[in-house]
């Protein structure tokens, strides 16, 4: 046991300091001897692996989870945090990664729902117009949170913290889900806050982010804090190697292969979405060559769900020669006869869309592949073949798990998606879809991800990959386009495009790209939302 | 000028509907916390049960109302046991709370049969009372019946208007998320449980002492599944419950007197009838989905396990 005696040495006392935090679950040792320093007014990340911890450290921060053992002093004091409403008490707010809101609900009731009683009684919408304005994070207290795109409704869980002055604001992945345009001006908030001196702890897989925004970084893996470090003085790459214990292979792309004949075209295409406030989508024309990846990128809801759900025969079209695979008119066609034609696609959602939580890895893997790998016998599965096309998913894909015959959801986001990408991919499709391909996932499994991409598509698939990490888009497509309000625009090869560039586009302030109804350029002023 | 029958059907109404707005305005909230309870048949017929056997022992019809409550709570007790802190399923709990309720009123309720209670006392204000047809109908029923109209209006204040109310709609929209603000989703739960039970004992005892003055084994015939319907029907708004659930009772009451009045239609097609609209207004609300998807609690019927 190390034990630190207190000796007042610094002038400073830490906002929080965590000592021989320990917390095992069934099977897993979540944190271990875990000790954590932050200080007042600092942006301190907390970088790891999925499943190393760090989720599971910050619910004990705010008191949701207990712990078994160890220390917590808070402004130098020691002290317990049993429950999430003392937490706040004390002035710890967190902005939660699956945010903690109720769609049925307006943003008044989600955030009276979040505060205390007192502040919640009178005049909450003022408050919460008054701080929103502060600190320009526009919110109309009387929206129904589903009617909102995420970048609000993160907006309503900072604010719902700032309502209480917090000291330490906890982020866990507060990015994922944002444009860079939403990103920067979350940094805003973010860096002005801590130059009111509150303090906050902030998760992310984003190396590139952490490196711009955190003062000072603790690394964290297989539930211990295994290094410290000064983001501004690393590398992206360099965190990332702490992060896995090992190097990080970034996708290659193989050299030139030939770009074939078109294999995915998508002509006209208008349906007007099945979901309540989903997008419509507008006469959708775009091309995949075999060989190629095309990437599309756009800010969540602006139509690339209902884009899915026709690419993947979901939602048949009425007009059978709006999709077209490889010179076959597909667009009355379910996704079990695209499948059969030679489609293969990843949905956005892991659990409950791409697989069934509660049924084994074989079993999920047969529901996908029964016919693409011969694994029925007149009706009857073959077990052992299915469980051998699970475990050549599994090895191939190198999926961290005890077994195919555990259920889906026993795996981490990252090793599921593997599971899922891999259970596609070793079908051989000609063409394959994938929508927010490493949503959550961390930099190794990302990485290993987006390679398998890029290896089927040098084997001369199709690839089409639909996501709003640009990041990702731009390692791995050879041409991209921008969704923005169900309308496509003219993709464009990669070489010719910049980040920036991008990222405009996808906010809906410039029309590079032949938009057929070009929006007016507002300049630098923030443009209407498009959601 | 106003036909004779017209009052009367309409008090036969009233006191038809009754029962089931207890029902389903008390399963409305149980729901709206995210447990479905399917034993709301069990929990009438125990209320029923007890309500008789207690107004006939003492002869006081408060006393037989509190036992029908009390007995329908104890009920409802058992379920949230079972479901909120030992994780059985809903649904399967739920049935097997009807067929322990409907076996055990039978049971004890073997010595009643045959017995008759006197009612309760109707409200009469003299001078209003005796207005035509409003008098009757809106100055003259018994106190259950106020009671019922005021518990629509209280659920529904408690449900839209209070910070406890908000609460029972959050755990139901999102246990995860109420849990991680900082909410016991098990407490909320178990009083919403709670009250759906005792709710349903009320419904009960005013068919034992009120409706038909006397016990009958399975004498809830089904109302205790209308009412589940109709807290669906309802997208779970207790106005449109107890708008389902004059709907229901008045078009059984209709298709007795058509019965009476020697209608040219076989009589097992005019049974039919309350249940058969019940179906196609179901069908006619739920026709927009995305509406109904948004009314109804995320979370019904989902046990909570708190990680910590």
């Amino acid at each position: 046991m190390t034990e630190l005696t207190e000796t007042p040495t610094e002038v400073i006392t830490p906002r929080l300091e965590l000592i021989g935090i320990t917390r095992r679950f069934p099977g897993v040792l979540a944190n271990n001897n875990v000790n954590l320093k932050v200080m007042p007014g600092e942006i301190h990340a907390l970088l790891g692996e999925n499943g190393a911890g760090k989720s599971t450290l910050v619910r004990f921060i705010y008191g949701v989870q207990k712990a078994d053992s160890g220390k917590v002093f808070w402004q130098g004091r020691e002290c317990t945090i049993p429950s999430p409403r003392i937490a706040r008490q004390m002035g710890i707010g967190m902005v939660f990664q699956h945010f903690s809101l109720f769609d049925a609900m307006t943003v008044e009731e989600n955030i009276a729902l979040g505060v205390e009683p007192e502040l919640a009684k009178d005049n909450l919408a003022d408050k919460i117009q008054r701080v929103s304005a502060q600190y320009g994070l526009l919110l109309d207290p009387g929206r129904y949170v589903h009617t909102l795109s995420v970048g609000e409704r993160q907006r309503i869980e900072i604010v719902r913290c700032l309502l209480q002055k917090p000291k330490l604001l906890i982020m866990d992945e507060p990015t994922s889900v944002l444009t860079p345009q939403e990103v920067e001006d979350l940094f805003k908030t973010l860096r002005r806050l801590s130059g009111e001196g509150c303090s906050i702890l902030y998760i992310s897989h984003k190396l590139q982010e952490i490196k711009e925004l955190c003062h000072t970084a603790t690394i964290m893996r297989m539930g211990e804090v295994v290094d410290d470090c000064i983001p501004s003085e690393e590398t992206a790459r360099s965190m990332a190697e702490m992060m896995m214990g090992k190097n990080l292979l970034s996708p290659v792309r193989a050299n030139r292969h030939e770009i074939g004949a078109p294999q995915l075209s998508v002509h006209g295409l208008s349906v007007k979405s099945p979901h309540h406030h989903g997008t419509d989508l507008k006469d959708i024309n775009f091309e995949v060559r075999s060989g190629e990846i095309l990437g599309i990128a756009g800010i969540a809801g602006n139509g690339q769900r209902e884009l899915m759900e026709v690419l993947s025969g979901e939602v048949p079209v009425g007009n059978a020669d709006a999709v077209v695979m490889n010179k076959k008119s597909v667009g009355q066609f379910g996704p079990k006869q695209r499948r059969k034609a030679g489609m293969g696609y990843v949905p956005e959602e892991r659990l409950g869309h791409g697989a069934v939580a509660d049924m084994s890895l074989w079993e999920n893997a047969f529901l996908s592949a029964a016919t693409g790998k011969n694994l029925l016998n007149k009706g009857f599965i073959l077990i052992d073949r299915s469980t051998e096309f699970a475990v050549s998913v599994v090895n191939g894909f190198r999926v961290k798990t005890p077994g195919v015959k555990h259920a889906a959801s026993s795996l981490s986001g990252g090793n599921l998606q593997k599971f899922i990408i891999g259970r596609e991919l070793l079908q051989d499709p000609n063409i394959i879809v994938v929508l927010q391909p490493t949503w959550g996932v961390d930099a190794g499994s990302a990485a290993a991800i987006r390679q398998a991409l890029l290896d089927r598509a040098a084997d001369g698939a199709a690839v089409l990959v639909i996501s709003q990490d640009l990041e990702e888009l731009f390692e791995v497509s050879d041409r991209i386009a921008v969704i923005s309000g169900g309308r496509l625009s003219e993709s464009q090869p990669t070489e010719s495009l910049t980040v920036d560039d991008v990222g405009l586009m996808m906010a809906g302030l410039s029309h590079r790209g032949a938009d057929p109804e070009p929006a007016p350029g507002t300049g630098e002023v923030e443009g209407p939302r498009v959601n | 000028m106003i036909p004779e029958w017209l009052v009367p059907t309409i008090l036969t109404i009233i006191t038809a509907a009754t029962p089931l707005v207890f029902a389903a305005v008390g399963e409305a909230v149980a729901e709206k916390s995210g447990v479905l309870n399917l034993g709301v048949e069990g929990m009438m017929v125990i209320g029923a049960f007890a309500a008789f056997a207690v107004g006939v022992s003492s002869g006081s019809a408060i006393l037989a109302i509190l036992a029908g409550a009390a007995a329908g709570l104890l009920m409802a007790l058992i379920f949230g046991v079972l479901t909120l802190y030992l994780m059985s399923n809903q649904v399967a709990t739920g049935l097997a709370l009807t067929i322990f309720g409907l076996g055990l009123s039978a049971l004890l309720g073997y010595g009643f049969v045959g017995k008759t209670f006197g009612g309760l006392p109707k409200l009469d204000i003299p001078g209003i009372s005796e207005i035509p047809v409003i008098g009757p109908i809106f100055f003259g029923q018994d106190f259950l019946v106020y009671l019922s109209v005021a518990a629509v209006i209280g659920v529904n204040w408690f449900l839209f208007k209070t910070r406890s109310g908000m609460l029972v709609r959050a755990v139901g929209e999102n246990h995860e998320a109420a849990h991680s603000i900082g909410y016991s989703v098990t407490l909320i739960r178990l009083g919403a449980v709670l009250f759906g039970g005792a709710m349903a004992g009320l419904g009960g005892a005013y068919l034992s002492i009120v409706y038909t003055p006397l016990w009958v084994e399975n004498m809830t015939a089904g109302r205790g599944w209308i009412a589940l319907a109709l807290v669906v029907f309802a997208s779970w708004r207790p106005w449109r419950a107890f708008f389902g659930a004059y709907l229901f009772g008045g078009i059984t009451i209709i298709q007795l007197h058509a019965q009476g009045l020697g209608i040219d239609i076989a009589s097992q097609f005019l049974s039919m009838l309350p249940y058969l609209a019940t179906i196609v207004v179901l069908v006619l609300i739920s026709r927009d989905t995305t509406k109904v998807q948004l009314s109804a609690p995320a979370c019904l019927g989902k046990n909570f396990h708190a990680s910590g």
